[in-house]
């Protein structure tokens, strides 16, 4: 059984559909990154699984339970945790405390306080400065971080390079190597393609709401993918590794 | 000379007792982004309350608190769940409606009950009500007047301890700053601000229980409350606790030199220094970048 399923699934803002019909399995310990060009879906896709967008159709099962409708505060404590776009930080308060509020999910586990700032040390100095006055990259770094307190078995990451610098950006995948790795099951929604090959155990490609492309790293090449990118290669089917 | 002294140390103490009532008003803007128009006659409601367990069941209306706090608490998470959240979900100017009828409701209500006469909780506290110290021939403090200015020091230094220290009180700042993202993180943002609004009329029961005690009060005197205390809050700063303090003493001051100016001076300098930080506040970017660009020309 999959840690999580997804079964035609369909997200609407207002009259627009931004995910139609997308089934989707990911297992235990498995690292997922999920590409497409704006406006694909991915970051809803996100969302629903998180529960910060009710979905329209379709359900949601996580270890096996249907979570379709359980809120999003409901889901952190069963273990889905999403560090959202543009990092969504409590700009007033300070970096401590913005990771001290993710333990109100009450999940035990190894995350701690002590243990992110020891995953990311760049925090450590910054640790009573107000999140808002941080560089790009400790924000990133306190988001992640803040996910991480809840303790979560599987993560989404989405577009955690985005306004980074490249130097930034690879800070953040080194600590998140380590998380990789270490058998985090991870969602994670990255605009380089590249990089995404790089990380990934499967690549999975959105094209207006659908998935279109699916496929095991090594198995689908770069020229494939981007052709799912851009809507050329719609003509072959879907290619499922 | 020492008439002036006096009119402000009296203003300061008055401004302790504003901030005790805006506290609660400032407490819920700053949180909830709500402006909760029925906060004056919730203030009477305690009011009465006090006034009924003192009058009938014998409550000194200190320990009278014990009672009429919890029920204040439980009665804001029913606002909460009820009223102020369905109204917010119709935007910023739903819930000034919907509290507005709510104060209306609620003075009529009180009306019905207990008729037009005045009451005052004055009465059951003995000679706190006006007993005072003498500090020279020329300057007395009132012993509930001080009281009531340590009241509004404690509250306002408790509920910032609180939001800083406390997880609910973190929770609360993090809702009030962006509360979708706060279910991102586990917190259930309706449970906080249900939390949010039963602390806020506990603070509203102690301003109803020191309105009582001071001077006297019927069913229609939320009104004016509210009026104080919203330029307190406005002038300290809307959602800004130690503003709100500052807020208040400004206000009192303002309203004791007044009062000392000219007979009919005390409401009319109040509402003045009211308006001018009012529209100081909004024109003050403008004076400044007009004044820089000036600074700039020159240079």
């Amino acid at each position: 059984m999959s840690l999580l399923e997804i079964r035609n699934l369909d997200v609407r803002h207002g009259l627009l559909q931004a995910v139609r019909g997308v089934d989707l399995s990911v297992e235990k310990g498995e690292t997922i990154a999920l590409v497409g060009a704006n406006g694909a879906g991915k970051t809803t896709l996100l969302r629903a699984i998180a529960g910060a967008h009710l979905p329209a159709g379709g359900n949601v099962r996580f270890g096996g339970t249907d979570i379709t409708l359980v809120p999003s505060h409901s889901r952190v404590g069963l273990g889905i945790a999403l560090v959202p776009e543009g990092r969504r930080l409590f700009s007033q308060m300070t970096v401590e405390e913005n990771l001290i509020l993710a333990r109100s999910a009450g999940r035990k586990g190894p995350w701690t306080l002590d243990r992110v700032f020891e995953a990311f040390p760049n925090l450590v100095p910054r640790r009573k400065a107000k999140a808002g006055n941080l560089s790009g990259g400790e924000q990133q770094a306190t988001a992640i971080g803040r996910a991480l307190m809840t303790n979560p078995e599987i993560l989404l990451l989405d577009e955690v390079s985005l306004g980074l610098s490249p130097l930034a950006v690879d800070r953040v995948y080194a600590s998140l190597d380590t998380l990789i790795h270490g058998g985090t099951t991870i969602v994670l929604v990255e605009q380089d393609l590249r990089r995404a090959m790089r990380v990934a155990d499967r690549i999975v490609c959105m094209l207006e709401g659908k998935i279109v492309l699916e496929g095991k790293r090594g198995e689908i090449t770069r020229e494939q993918v981007s052709e799912a990118y851009f809507g050329l290669g719609i003509a072959k089917g879907r290619l499922s590794a | 000379m020492m008439i002036w002294v006096n009119q402000i140390v009296q203003g300061i103490l008055l401004g302790g007792y504003y901030a005790v009532i805006a506290c609660g008003l400032s407490f819920m803007f700053s949180v909830m982004r709500m402006i909760n128009l029925a906060h004056g006659s919730l203030a009477i409601v305690a009011a009465f309350a006090l006034y009924v367990l003192a009058d009938q069941y014998g409550f000194n209306p200190f320990s009278a608190l014990i009672l009429v706090l919890p029920a204040m608490a439980v009665l804001g998470w029913v606002l909460q769940r009820t009223i102020l959240e369905r109204s917010q979900r119709g935007g910023m100017l739903v819930p000034i409606l919907s509290t507005f009828g709510l104060s209306i409701v609620l003075d009529n209500l009180l009306f019905e009950q207990f008729g037009a006469d005045t009451r005052s909780l004055a009465p059951f506290i003995d000679e706190l009500s006006y007993d005072s110290w003498t500090i020279t021939d020329d300057l007395y403090i009132g012993k509930l007047a001080a009281l009531t200015f340590v009241a509004a020091v404690v509250i306002l230094g408790g509920l910032q301890l609180f939001l800083t220290r406390t997880q609910l009180g973190r929770s609360i700042r993090a809702t009030a700053e962006d509360p979708d993202t706060v279910g991102l993180i586990g917190i259930n943002a309706k449970r906080v601000n249900a939390a949010a609004a039963a602390i806020a009329l506990v603070t509203v029961g102690i301003a109803g229980a020191f309105l009582g005690m001071r001077a006297t009060f019927d069913a229609y005197a939320g009104g004016p409350q509210l009026i104080f205390a919203f330029e307190a809050a406005v002038i300290g700063g809307a959602g800004s606790l130690w503003g709100t303090l500052i807020g208040g003493i400004v206000l009192g001051v303002a309203q004791s030199l007044g009062a000392q100016i000219s007979p009919q001076g005390f409401l009319i300098t109040g509402h003045i220094v009211f308006l001018a930080v009012l529209f100081g506040r909004l024109h003050l970017d403008t004076i400044g970048t007009k004044f820089r660009k000036t600074v700039r020309r020159s240079a």
